[in-house]
């Protein structure tokens, strides 16, 4: 069953980055991006990664993904157009993409017997539920990073407000 | 019963094409998008590893790069808007304030 859920939204997510990488206009880009935020969604709870899977419909799909699409509307941005600098990309981008995923492949498929196998829904090794062991470290032993984050919220509220405002 | 390492090239190819897209890309807002895909492919090794450790330190630095990406999605959309109010293009060729 994994097997199945690993194939088909693994596809799924594979096919959504490939569009994002060839639709001309960026509002089909940013849609894309969202088909492959929800597959990789259901291949974290497959991982056994309950938490993740939410956090990450609601805060990737959900709310950055709607920041994009707004900022996209708001500059009403059109399918861009190909110039010289973009053929000059053409022929550095795609086989540095792909000897960088060579590199990669290679490197897991030759320590594939190192990483083992997977069971669907995960097993912590001290047989805890997930959402509680999670929670359990975000607040006790990882409690000043959790915080600082908040300010790092803040500050990034605030530096927005001040860049996007418009100068008298 | 999956291979780990199926996971792992997974997310090798999406960083794979993230890469590319962000070296293709003309447009400001999608070469973002593109940086949003890489950061996903990374979290999708992050929580492979934890798994594979039986740890939940993973899926915790996981949480810990959606914040950032999330603050650094509301700065970073911040600076094109004030970009475009500025230079009125999305094109990166044309803004080239610092080439010359």
């Amino acid at each position: 069953m994994q097997l199945a859920l690993f194939i088909i939204f693994g596809i799924l997510a594979v096919l959504g980055a490939l569009n994002l990488l060839f639709q001309r206009h960026p509002i089909n880009s940013a849609l894309s991006l969202v088909v492959v935020m929800m597959s990789l969604a259901v291949l974290y709870w497959s991982l056994g990664a309950e938490f993740l899977a939410a956090a990450q419909v609601i805060v990737y799909s959900g709310a950055v993904m709607v920041l994009f699409v707004f900022v996209i509307m708001l500059l009403n941005a059109g399918p861009e157009e190909r110039t010289h600098g973009s053929r000059a990309a053409y022929s550095a981008g795609i086989p540095g993409a792909a000897a960088i995923f060579c590199l990669l492949s290679f490197v897991f498929l030759k320590e594939r017997g190192v990483f083992g196998l997977t069971t669907i829904g995960g097993d912590l090794s001290n047989a805890a539920d997930n959402i509680a062991e999670i929670s359990q470290m975000l607040f006790t032993k990882l409690l000043l990073p959790f915080e600082v984050t908040s300010v790092l919220i803040l500050v990034a509220i605030l530096g927005a407000v001040v860049l996007a405002r418009k100068e008298q | 019963m999956v291979p780990i390492s199926y996971y792992l090239i997974l997310a090798a190819v999406l960083f794979s094409i993230g890469i590319a897209a962000f070296l293709i890309k003309r447009n400001v807002i999608t070469i973002f998008i593109s940086i949003e895909l890489m950061l996903n492919a990374v979290n999708l090794t992050f929580v492979a590893f934890a798994h594979m450790w039986h740890q939940v330190t993973g899926q915790i630095f996981v949480f810990f790069v959606m914040v950032v990406a999330a603050a650094e999605a509301a700065v970073g959309l911040a600076i094109i808007i004030s970009i475009f109010r500025a230079r009125k293009t999305l094109n990166v060729d044309e803004i080239d304030l610092m080439h010359n």
